[in-house]
């Protein structure tokens, strides 16, 4: 799914179990750089949008850490590869599968995420 | 069933442990298996696995990762692996092997490498529930289900494996003790200095741990059957429920002692150099269950390996031998290096002892030399960086002294000594055995290019990993020695170095990070999302330019925000916990008391920790992302600015009270501190930069330790250059003496705008004028002399960034869209974080943090939901 960047008033919706749920307006994400959303269970999300408009959401805790802090990373590619780099001791994350680049026995939730 | 040996022989393995395995390895090479008929029997429920690495299971190994077992190998030389069906007996005289299924396996050759068995000490209540050991997978499996509904757990035993797995304990969340009977912790490995070095770090690390106590009994719940805690032996009782014994190891020789076969007294089958048991030609013994020639038991995988090649070359009628092996270790978990090599308690007779050891640290370096100079051995507590190469010198005679390996950088003669330095012959990989010449080969004949390819080529490197540092830099100096050009690039995006980049970014006026890389990024970068090494790169490029090439000022601003590290993100510096810093700019150092009310106040309303800082001014701690823009409003409301603190830009100019007050100084100090602090504030460059004003020689700012110091003279001020601490602290260079303010400033334009053009990223100045060819007497030439002729510009850029700097966080205060990136979640404003929580320590607070898991483990699909935005406390 690609998007115009330009487009203004879609929502970011995720997939939790059956149900979407709205976590933000699409214009809340500048491609390269992520934000955090509560969902209902208390649990936290990492959204990003990378320069071709694609959406990705990863559970928002450093596994390595403990802090909620994903969502404050750099992002990049890497071999053709969507990733996020932990702030805090710069562990790379797969946007896609959750997986760490740097550690691939840890690895991180990830959901489906669209905009409509 | 009875399968007698046929007209092929058959070799019969028993122990299907990492030393097994390697003696498969080593029959396949030598072609034993074509020719023989080979059986193996192992007792656990899996074949071989790295044993070494057991503990790498609780970061999220799993089974299956640990395995060092190929199918395919195994099937290609026909290898009858017998999984789960140990051997019960030997009947040496048929030459028969009895497994529990009852298969009887007749043999030429009988191997036994049954490597050995936890020791536990007799103490009552040992067998216990909630007992362990910690030597299979299946214990730890059974630990790490036990530890669910514990929450301490107590290791007996302070040796290499007792803190591997009391570190694992404490990864399971469970408060850990660790009971040592020794006066010191590694007591085998380490010294007596060197074990007050690991106490203090492991005790730093929230274990606790009792020394020179012995365990007398297993306190158990009568009721229920499990422990609840243990009686030592000066008196007192530690609670627990859970313990683990790691009290040493002992041979697994049962199976030879029923047979006959000579045994050692202290245990061990007795084999002779060529591993051949002494008492019967056709079995042999390797492996942690023998009893070597030189009348050792070898608890480490190396030796085992060597004997395992040795024997099979026996098998094979080559000749081999095993006359004893090195004792090397490096503790491998917990994050402390420890490392011992060689004769490291110095048991030779007449040698020396070279000790450094710096307690307030932590570290603790000991070298054992022979009269001749030949190192001998050693002990690194703290600081194991040196280890590979000390190990690999170990029975020669160093090039360079030996205080200068242990000192560390900067005391004395800061010789590092690379493996460069090293003969051919040494060995690089103990583990594997492999010298320097086999990988300076691999990558002169074999053409590796990467330390992963020299590792499949030579092994050196799977074993322990502790050599991993000496092959990395043997491998570089190979290639570049081999004229291969070593890739300089600054990241995988693009092929030129900071340096280049900082030109091409001026000369074309680029003010687009994707421009950039669009344009000038290596070829399969183009079009990307860059990467977390050259975005802050190019954000820092183009903001120490945005006046000259008309990119916008704020850091912030579109493109540009997405570049930015998190700090600079925030505009504040990101804590452990997820909280951020606050770090309002005092010029000089100089702050009216007014001002100071007004940081108190805010410090004091938003419950903040506030501490002085080594670069005289206040932080506050503990600020939550949503209370940044209220905390800065009020600031920028009192008339302070951001101190850029989270920034690789200007930090602090120091200051001494100076010529004002003080009966020694000669100029005002203070005020010119003053003046060079706002003039360089904001200003982005390569790294940090620090900054120092003395008002005399007595030089109480400590301006001789700054990226760029200034010190007063009768006749105006010194300027030194290159200065800073960080790891390798170093002192700075004179660069112009007797300036004039104007001069002076002048001079400071000059010199950071060439270092903003020059350095590589991250590169302090201290380290830049060491890199650069021509080093100071170039620097002084390009800033002094203007050899370049570009002192002009250099002075115009300077102009350009002092006349636009603005407060970024008056700028953020002020523009409600800029305000709005300060929240927690997206979806929710003003909910704060709730990961981020304090507890009270010495009338503030400090970060409450979350409880660990070492690492995760591939969730299985149904529990999911447990690991979901988890923030277990
Ligand atoms: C607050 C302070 C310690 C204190 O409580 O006193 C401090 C705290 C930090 N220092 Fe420092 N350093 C502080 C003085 C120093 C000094 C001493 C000095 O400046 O007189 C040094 C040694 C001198 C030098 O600069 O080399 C120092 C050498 C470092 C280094 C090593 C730099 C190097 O070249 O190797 C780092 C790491 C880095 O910058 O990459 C660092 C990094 C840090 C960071 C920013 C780590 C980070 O990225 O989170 C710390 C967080 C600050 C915060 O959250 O507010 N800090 N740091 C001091 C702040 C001074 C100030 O007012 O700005
Ligand atoms: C947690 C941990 C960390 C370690 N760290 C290091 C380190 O950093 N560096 C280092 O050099 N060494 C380390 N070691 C030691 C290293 O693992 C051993 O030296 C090595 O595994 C010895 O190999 P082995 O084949 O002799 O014995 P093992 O690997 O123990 O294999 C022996 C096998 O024989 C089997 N067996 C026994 N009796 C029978 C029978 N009758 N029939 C069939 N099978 C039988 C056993 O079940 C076992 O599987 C560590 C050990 C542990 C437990
Ligand atoms: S450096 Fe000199 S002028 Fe400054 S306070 Fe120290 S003695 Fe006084
Ligand atoms: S020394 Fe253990 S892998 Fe090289």
């Amino acid at each position: 799914m690609t998007l115009a960047p330009e487009t203004t008033d879609l929502k970011v919706l995720l997939r939790l179990a059956d149900d979407w749920f709205t976590a933000c307006d699409l214009g809340a994400l500048l491609p390269g750089r992520g934000v955090a959303a509560l969902l209902p269970d208390g649990g936290q999300v990492a959204l990003f949008r990378d320069r071709g408009g694609e959406l990705y959401a990863i559970d928002n805790r450093d596994p390595f850490t403990g802090a909620a802090v994903l969502s404050r990373g750099l992002t990049g590619t890497h071999r053709g590869r969507p990733f996020v780099a932990s702030p805090l001791l710069k562990q790379r994350f797969d946007l896609a599968t959750g997986v760490c680049l740097d550690d691939e026995s840890v690895r991180v939730r990830t959901y489906e995420v669209k905009a409509v | 069933m009875t399968t007698a040996p046929g007209p092929t022989p058959t070799i019969v393995l028993v122990g299907h442990g990492m030393v097994g395995q390697r003696f498969l390895e080593a029959l396949a090479e030598r072609g034993l298996t074509a020719t023989h008929r080979v059986v193996v029997l192992c007792e656990e429920p899996r074949p071989a696995y790295d044993r070494v690495h057991l503990t790498s299971y609780f970061s999220g190994k799993t089974p299956d990762d640990l395995s060092m077992t190929d199918l395919a190998f195994l099937e290609e030389h026909g290898i009858e692996l017998r999984v789960g069906d140990p051997a019960e007996s030997v009947d040496r005289a048929a030459r028969t092997v009895t497994a529990r299924s009852g298969l009887v396996v007749g043999y030429d050759v009988l191997v036994l490498a049954t490597g050995s068995y936890p020791f536990v000490p007799p103490v009552p209540g040992k067998d216990a529930e909630g007992c362990f050991v910690y030597r299979t997978i299946e214990d730890l499996l059974a630990i790490e289900e036990y530890a669910k509904t514990a929450t301490t757990g107590a290791v007996v035993g302070g040796g290499l494996l007792g803190l591997e797995a009391a570190g694992a304990l404490k990864g399971l969340g469970l408060t850990s003790h660790i009971v040592e009977f020794a006066p010191r912790l590694m007591p085998v490995q380490v010294d007596e200095g060197g074990g007050a070095a690991l106490l203090r770090t492991i005790e730093g690390m929230g274990l606790s741990v009792h020394t020179g106590v012995g365990t007398q009994e297993i306190v158990v719940d009568g009721a229920t059957g499990a422990v609840t805690g243990m009686k030592l032996s000066d008196g007192s009782e530690l609670a627990t429920d859970l313990v683990v014994f790691s009290a040493g190891v002992r041979p697994r020789d049962q199976l030879a002692r029923d047979c006959g076969l000579a045994v050692g007294e202290r245990g061990g089958i007795t084999v002779d150099e060529q591993c051949r048991t002494v008492t019967d030609e056709r079995v042999f013994a390797i492996g942690e269950c023998a009893l070597a020639a030189d009348g050792r038991v070898y608890g480490l995988v190396a030796p085992g390996y060597e004997q395992a090649e040795t024997a099979a070359a026996t098998i094979a009628d080559r000749e081999a031998s095993f006359t004893g092996a090195d004792l090397s270790t490096k503790l491998k978990l917990l994050g402390v290096d420890v490392a011992s090599f060689g004769d490291a308690h110095g048991t030779a007779e007449d040698c020396l002892d070279v000790v450094y050891s710096d307690s307030r640290a932590g570290l603790y370096k000991k070298l054992v030399v022979a009269r001749d100079g030949t190192l001998l051995g050693g002990i690194l507590v703290g600081d194991a960086d040196a280890y590979g190469t000390l190990r690999a010198f170990t029975g020669s005679v160093p090039p360079v002294s030996p205080e200068s390996l242990v000192l560390p950088a900067g005391a004395g003669a800061p010789a590092q000594l690379g493996p460069s330095a090293l003969p051919d012959d040494a060995v690089i990989c103990s583990c594997h055995n492999v010298s320097k010449g086999t990988v300076r080969g691999a990558v002169t004949e074999h053409s590796c290019t990467t330390v992963p390819e020299v590792k499949k080529c030579t092994k050196a490197g799977t074993g322990c990993g502790s050599c991993l540092k000496v092959l990395g830099q043997l491998v570089t100096a190979e290639l570049e020695a081999s004229g291969v050009e070593v890739d300089k690039g600054l990241c995988g995006c693009f092929a030129q170095t900071r340096e280049e980049l900082y030109e091409i970014v001026l000369a074309l006026r680029i003010t687009s990070y994707r421009e950039l890389l669009d344009r000038h990024g290596r070829e399969g970068a183009r079009g990307g999302d860059g990467c977390e090494v050259c975005k802050p790169t190019v954000g820092s490029i183009i903001a120490s330019l945005a006046p000259a090439i008309g990119a916008s000022g704020y850091v912030l601003d579109g493109e540009q925000a997405a570049l930015q590290d998190t700090n600079d993100h925030f505009l504040a510096n990101l804590q452990r916990n997820g909280s951020y810093s606050v770090v309002p700019r005092i010029p000089g150092g100089e702050i009216a008391p007014e001002k100071l009310i007004v940081i108190g106040e805010i410090a004091r309303d938003f419950g903040l920790y506030t501490k002085i800082t080594g670069g005289q001014r206040i932080d506050m701690f503990g600020a939550r992302v949503e209370q940044l823009p209220m905390i800065w409003a009020r600031l920028v409301d009192a008339g302070f600015e951001s101190g850029h603190a989270y920034g690789k830009s200007l930090r602090t100019v120091k200051s001494c009270v100076g010529q004002t007050w003080c009966r020694y100084g000669v100029q005002d100090s203070v005020r010119m501190a003053i003046d060079l602090e706002l003039r360089y504030r904001g200003l982005r460059s390569p790294h940090k930069l620090k900054s120092a004003v003395s008002g005399c020689a007595r030089e109480c700012a400590e301006a001789q330790s700054k990226d760029f110091g200034v010190i007063a003279t009768a006749n105006g001020w010194n300027l030194y250059v290159g200065g800073n601490g960080g790891a390798t602290p170093r002192h700075a260079d004179l660069l112009a003496q007797d300036l004039s303010d104007a001069e002076l400033v002048r001079l400071i334009d000059r010199f950071l705008m060439f270092y903003i053009r020059t350095a590589d990223k991250l590169e302090r100045t201290s380290t830049w004028l060491e890199r650069i060819p021509g080093g100071l007497d170039h620097v002084r030439d390009v800033v002094v002399h203007d050899s370049l002729g570009i002192c002009d510009e250099l002075e115009a850029l300077m102009r350009a960034h002092v006349s636009h700097y603005r407060d970024e966080w008056a700028e953020t205060v002020n523009d409600p869209e800029k305000l709005a990136r300060f929240v927690s979640f997206v979806n929710a404003p003003d909910t704060p974080d709730p990961v981020v929580g304090f507890v009270p320590e010495r009338d503030q607070i400090k970060p409450d943090l979350p409880l660990l898991d070492i690492g995760l483990r591939r969730p299985a699909e149904d529990d999911l939901d447990l690991l979901e935005g988890s923030t277990r406390r």
